[in-house]
């Protein structure tokens, strides 16, 4: 049930082995809610400006800088505002979040408490994915004793400030991480996600101005509130500062979780760290960031893993769940599984990505079965291409990055397929 | 009515959490399905009535979530995760042993109505692999010896 903590810990995770940090009495001991209390006495507008100043960019996939989404919400007063938790998790790849949920809940409500704060919020939804039972749990029990402890409620923490937090549990679709298939599935329909302008901080949920952050992002910012921003750039790079937490997953010797500084490289995460791939094996492919971004080949591994060095070489960080393809791995049966995802989990209101999806897929199987031609090739770049930037949300462009990622590195795979008329790499992972 | 009196009652105190009436439909769907194990076109009426919609608008919420179901299955919902990282570690290897043992298809129901068995997309357990899903509970780092173990011991 429970996760094993992370093999390397820093500030987000370093209490995470000890049971007690879940519950509210354990927390406190170790500090917490000092920073919420901290903040309650800071004006909204200096706490947003800290964690702009801080650089903190949001963990849940497109890096956006959190004090700027923030300093976004309306100041008039006049509606409602709402904050959302995004604790959707379900990029392949990622499990840093569920950590998240089942070992430290009160550091995640007392990051949403300070966020609530400084955008005058007066309510927050946690959508937690429906098949994180044991997480909601954990966090559902943090919830109900922060009530009872005044930490929530009509006077947080002894001041004025009134806050409420609801969880609401979704029901297994991947569209409803993206911030407006979230909104539709809060406000009880399809997750299907809207057409932006009007972005959240104008028409969010239930209509309201809203401000949706991840999981992760919340939880780095008491850290920030109580040490400041200086000392939360001493991590990471100039440009991308902080710890993440790092998943790792496939052909290692010690898959896990590392919170590791952003700009660590690659090759530090899946060698040192991971300790390299099982069998006296080399690496042949690594996905860096969960599976909508593009894969490296072996020959890049020294890529700092941060967006600005991570772009140079066309992927990203994303949600930074790292998998390693060992060099007995069929590129080709890869990218079946990771086509079909997509073609599964595709909301359906755009064309070029309900058809896209699927055209993807069924030429990815029809190579693998050995049943492709050379057109085939380009065809999957041609159709990867008209999906990408057409669409009513970046889920298109998530299904076509890592197609063009394995044609760019790997195209030579693709080619022995149609070569060969079968699957050239039999000792690969079973499809 | 085939929405109990109990159920009901949490579906309202849901439905106070929420701004609109019909943010708790999805609270309200996990609730139903959780008292009969789906959710009948009955219940789906039900509601539809409780959420002032029409049942169709109730009927498409539940068949756009993988998790909702409008017919009854198995006893036991068995998902292994084959997604990319769980399949590199084995996870289809172990479905198709576990499809052998059960002597059905992943998708399809024992004939006993006891397993449920199906694939499942990524479950945030990647490192952990390969690892499976019963009910509410997972288990993870699973040999084929083990998981044949967990579902013999299923009732
Ligand atoms: C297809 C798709 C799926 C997404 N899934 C998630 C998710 O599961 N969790 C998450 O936090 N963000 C997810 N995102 C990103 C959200 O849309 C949004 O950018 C994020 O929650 C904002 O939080 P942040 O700024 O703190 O990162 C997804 C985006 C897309 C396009
Ligand atoms: S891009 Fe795909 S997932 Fe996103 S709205 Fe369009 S059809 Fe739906
Ligand atoms: S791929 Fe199986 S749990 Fe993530």
């Amino acid at each position: 049930m429970g996760l094993t903590v992370p093999y390397v810990t820093s500030y987000l995770s370093e209490h995470f082995a000890d049971d007690a940090y879940a519950t509210l009495d354990g927390y406190r001991a170790r500090g917490g809610y000092e920073a919420a209390q901290q903040a309650l006495r800071t004006s909204p507008e200096d706490l947003i400006e800290l964690v702009k100043e801080s650089g903190l960019q949001g963990r849940g996939g497109a890096g956006f800088s959190t004090g700027l989404k923030w300093s976004f919400m309306p100041t008039d007063g006049g509606k409602p505002k709402y904050l959302v938790c995004n604790a959707d998790e379900s990029e392949p790849g990622s499990f840093k979040d569920r950590i998240l949920l089942e070992r430290a809940p009160h550091k995640v409500l007392e990051g949403i408490l300070i966020g609530a704060w400084a955008t005058g919020s007066e309510k927050t939804f946690i959508y937690v994915r429906g098949e994180y039972a044991f997480p909601a749990r954990q966090l559902q029990r943090a919830v109900d004793e922060a009530y009872a402890a005044g930490i929530l409620g009509a006077k947080v923490l002894g001041s004025d400030f009134a806050h409420d937090v609801v969880i609401m549990r979704g029901a297994g679709a991947y569209i409803c991480g993206e911030e407006t298939g979230l909104l539709e599935s809060l406000e009880g329909r399809k997750g299907q996600p809207r057409k932006k302008p009007p972005f959240p901080a104008q028409y969010g949920a239930f209509g309201m101005p809203s401000t949706v952050n991840n999981v992760e992002t919340f939880c780095h910012v008491p850290h920030i509130v109580a040490n400041g921003s200086e000392w939360f750039r001493g991590f990471g790079t100039e440009k991308s500062p902080g710890t993440t937490i790092f998943g790792v997953s496939g052909h290692v010797v010690r898959p896990g979780l590392y919170e590791l500084p952003l700009g660590t490289p690659l090759e530090e995460i899946v060698f040192e760290h991971a300790q390299g791939v099982p069998n006296g094996r080399t690496v042949k492919g690594v996905i860096p960031g969960g599976m909508s971004m593009p894969i490296l080949p072996a020959s890049q591994l020294d890529v700092p893993m941060a967006n600005e060095h991570l772009r140079e070489r066309k992927t990203m960080l994303g949600t930074g769940g790292v998998m390693v393809m060992d060099e007995t791995t069929c590129m080709v049966r890869a990218g079946c599984v990771i086509t079909y995802f997509f073609r599964d989990e595709s909301c359906g209101q755009c064309t070029q990505c309900r058809e896209g999806t699927g055209w993807l897929h069924k030429i990815m199987e029809r190579i693998e079965r050995g049943a492709g031609t050379p057109d085939d090739l380009d065809i999957l770049l041609d159709v990867a291409g008209k999906m990408e930037g057409q669409t009513i949300c970046a889920f298109a462009d998530a299904a076509a990055w890592p197609v063009q990622g394995l044609m760019r590195h790997f195209r030579e795979d693709f080619e022995e397929h149609v070569r060969q008329r079968k699957c050239p790499f039999p000792e690969s992972f079973e499809l | 009515m085939v929405i109990s009196e109990d159920t009901r009652a949490a579906i309202e105190r849901e439905i106070g959490k929420y701004p609109q009436r019909r943010g708790a439909l999805l609270p309200a769907l996990h609730l139903v399905q959780q008292e009969h194990g789906f959710v009948s076109p009955d219940s789906m009426r039900e509601l539809a009535g409780i959420f002032e919609l029409l049942p169709v608008e109730v009927m498409e919420v539940v068949h756009f979530y993988n998790m909702f179901h409008d017919r009854p299955r198995g006893r036991h919902q068995v998902h292994v995760c084959t997604n990319l990282p769980c399949s590199l570690r084995g996870a289809r290897g172990l479905m198709r042993q576990l499809e052998s043992h059960l002597g059905i298809h992943a998708g399809e129901t024992t004939a006993d109505g006891r397993i449920s068995l199906g694939h499942e997309e990524c479950l945030g357990a990647c490192a952990y692999a390969p690892m499976l899903r019963i009910g509410e509970t997972y288990h993870e780092n699973l040999d084929a010896e083990q998981a044949k173990r967990l579902l013999d011991g299923l009732e």
